[in-house]
């Protein structure tokens, strides 16, 4: 039952970044060349609303489904490590013109070539795996 | 209103061009949903569950974690799948329309002409047969799903629940996303196309 609730969200969300046009590579090429606003309308709007959502949920003490309060964990703040893990994903985004959410939806369009880049986003996610005692962190 | 009183009108109002505040104002709404379900919004951890569903988690630890905890993560991007065939099947709409400036430049200093691929992809450059496009589609998935799990999240952990939540982690990652994203648009991107 749960995660049909987690599914349902989930085609909502594929629905609102085809619609947001997210989703799209040239949009996302314009918006790293400052071209449009859309993107940053779009991202500005999400995170001054979803904050006050937030803000919220946390001041009226919203009990989730899960019977647990909206709460996040913070990370250890790490300057140096979140730069450079920041730019190597922001590389590989620029290029892609795609972030893993959308990598999904695009593959539900039918660009079968976004399969390769979920696969190859896995072997990534991998290798940092293998390789993370040695990163600096 | 007589475009909104029939089905057939709210599949049109759905279909057409959505304006940037309406939008946001969805992934907000998704966030909210998400957050009352009592988790917090992020896709890309899903590439780690896809290593320690094929059994990664045998060799490294990092990867070994019980997956009760994460099949919420797994049915959503199920969703979205689904989300994305919904809408390209029954949703879609006009191209995507870019400003005149990028088109330009795409025309100009890339060689691509716009629109096409329905204005999601360039297809000449992303597609199967086009063995520079398979390259860049590796180099590209890899440094997403890498830097992702190095930075512990991507745009919807940090950009959006994260900056949401207020945190400056996720901000200072942002950043990062946009100094690696720059970088790419800006320096590398016109050597390679």
């Amino acid at each position: 039952m749960r995660l049909i609730s987690f599914f349902s969200v989930g085609i909502l969300f594929g629905i609102v970044m085809t619609k947001s046009e997210a989703i799209s590579w040239f949009r996302i090429h314009e918006m790293f060349r400052f071209e449009s606003f859309h993107m940053y309308g779009i991202i500005g709007t999400a995170v001054v609303v979803g904050a006050l959502i937030i803000a919220l949920m946390k001041r009226f003490k919203v009990k989730t489904l899960r019977d647990t309060f909206v709460s996040y964990t913070p990370m250890p703040l790490r300057v140096s490590r979140h730069l450079m893990a920041g730019s190597i994903f922001g590389l590989g985004w620029a290029l892609m013109g795609a972030c893993p959410g959308p990598m999904f939806v695009m593959l539900g369009h039918g660009f079968w070539i976004f399969g390769l880049v979920i696969l190859s986003a896995t072997l990534g996610t991998f290798t940092y795996g293998i390789v993370r005692d040695r990163l600096p962190h | 209103m007589e475009l909104v009183s029939y089905p057939q009108g709210w599949i049109n109002l759905l279909s057409g061009a959505w304006h940037w505040s309406v939008s946001g104002l969805a992934i907000a709404g998704i966030l909210f949903m998400m957050t009352y379900l009592g988790r917090s919004f992020g896709v890309s951890t899903a590439f780690k569950n896809m290593c320690t569903i094929a059994g990664a988690g045998k060799k490294y630890e990092f990867f070994r974690s019980d997956l009760n905890n994460d099949y919420w993560r797994l049915a959503f991007v199920a969703g979205a799948i689904g989300g994305g065939f919904i809408a390209s099947t029954f949703l879609a709409g006009p191209d995507v329309a870019i400003s005149a400036a990028t088109i330009d430049h795409l025309q100009q200093d890339f060689g691509m002409a716009y629109p096409q691929g329905g204005g999601f992809l360039p297809v000449e450059i992303f597609n199967f047969s086009n063995p520079k496009g398979i390259i860049l589609t590796i180099i590209g998935g890899f440094l997403v799903g890498f830097g992702a799990r190095y930075g512990q999240g991507c745009t919807s952990g940090h950009a959006i629940t994260g900056l949401s939540h207020l945190q400056l982690p996720s901000l200072i990652t942002v950043i990062g996303f946009f100094i690696g994203g720059l970088a790419m648009t800006w320096l590398i991107m016109p050597l390679l196309f």
